[in-house]
């Protein structure tokens, strides 16, 4: 069987904040009734972290739960462990009214760390990103530039930022240049 | 720039986040409907100086559909609320009466 590749392997800027493509990241996309106790169980179970609130992400490690839409899930996981995880799932909702696809390598994951990474995004979308308005354990989904992509926070200046494959390597270069060094602004 | 509240997902949402869907409140006229109801469908739509309602669909976030109440001359923003339901709700009427007094849109007053 054919290696699994990321979107741009190895892909790294170093300016205001560094840019790093993450690598595989498994992903599942559950849509169904949010509240039901059925659903609400499995997301637990399969990602060992609780149900976030509205806008929520709760992250641990590579495990978590991100509240996309008021019937959606995003869960996060590692690479490998995805298509088993699709499988409890079916198992566990059979007969209800929900969709779980894994959407892994539908996606690409890139990594903006340090003192800047507020500020590179915050050039690239109309997302509110004072520190006061947006932290860890939340998730936005929005637009860089021309296209949709969702993130949240690792850490006080890191941010996880998920987009589609296909732009990858769009998103790289809008991040790369908002985290030129001749670029700053200090905003934040 | 038009900053529309999104009430699914709770984001003050830039319209550069929204997709515009148009007129709300339009009844859909299918088969067997008259030429007439089905010309008022397809193409007879508002074009008022002040209070109207929108479609908008927060397709960079959350992807759904809600409605707007708004004012196309001094582009005040009066609610949002979601887009299941036929009529706009009570609640933004009320607003409505209070700011612009004898408002009417369509058949809604």
């Amino acid at each position: 069987m054919s290696e699994p590749q990321s979107a741009l392997p190895g892909a790294a800027f170093t300016g205001a904040a560094q840019i790093t493509e993450t690598g595989l990241r498994g992903m599942i996309t559950l849509k169904g009734d949010l509240s039901a106790t059925k659903l609400k169980n499995i997301a637990k179970k399969v990602s060992g972290v609780d149900m976030p609130e509205k806008r929520g992400a709760n992250i641990k490690g590579d495990n978590g739960l991100c509240w996309m839409a008021p019937d959606e899930l995003l869960i996060l996981c590692p690479h490998m462990d995805a298509p088993t995880i699709v499988t409890q799932i079916d198992k566990a909702l059979k007969g209800t009214h929900y969709l779980a696809v894994n959407v892994s390598d539908a996606r690409a994951v890139f990594r903006v760390d340090g003192q800047g990474a507020r500020e590179v995004l915050a050039k690239l979308t109309p997302a509110d990103l004072h520190p006061d308005s947006f932290g860890p354990g939340e998730i936005r989904r929005t637009r860089l530039a021309q296209v949709p992509a969702a993130f949240w926070m690792t850490g006080p200046q890191t941010f996880e930022i998920v987009c589609f494959r296909s732009v990858a390597q769009y998103v790289f270069d809008l991040l790369s240049n908002a985290a030129k060094i001749q670029a700053q602004v200090d905003y934040f | 720039m038009l900053i529309l509240h999104c009430p699914h997902c709770g984001i003050d949402c830039d319209e550069t986040e929204l997709s515009p869907g148009g007129e709300a409140h339009i009844t859909r006229h299918g088969p067997g409907a008259s030429d007439e109801k089905v010309e008022e469908y397809l193409f007879l739509r508002e074009n008022p100086k002040g209070v109207h309602f929108e479609r908008w669909r927060h397709s960079m976030g959350c992807g759904k559909w809600f409605h707007a109440a708004r004012c196309t001359m001094t582009l005040e923003v009066f609610g949002t609320y979601p887009a299941q339901t036929t009529e706009p709700p009570e609640s933004i009427r009320k607003i409505l009466s209070e700011k612009r007094p004898g408002w009417s849109w369509r058949d809604f007053a």
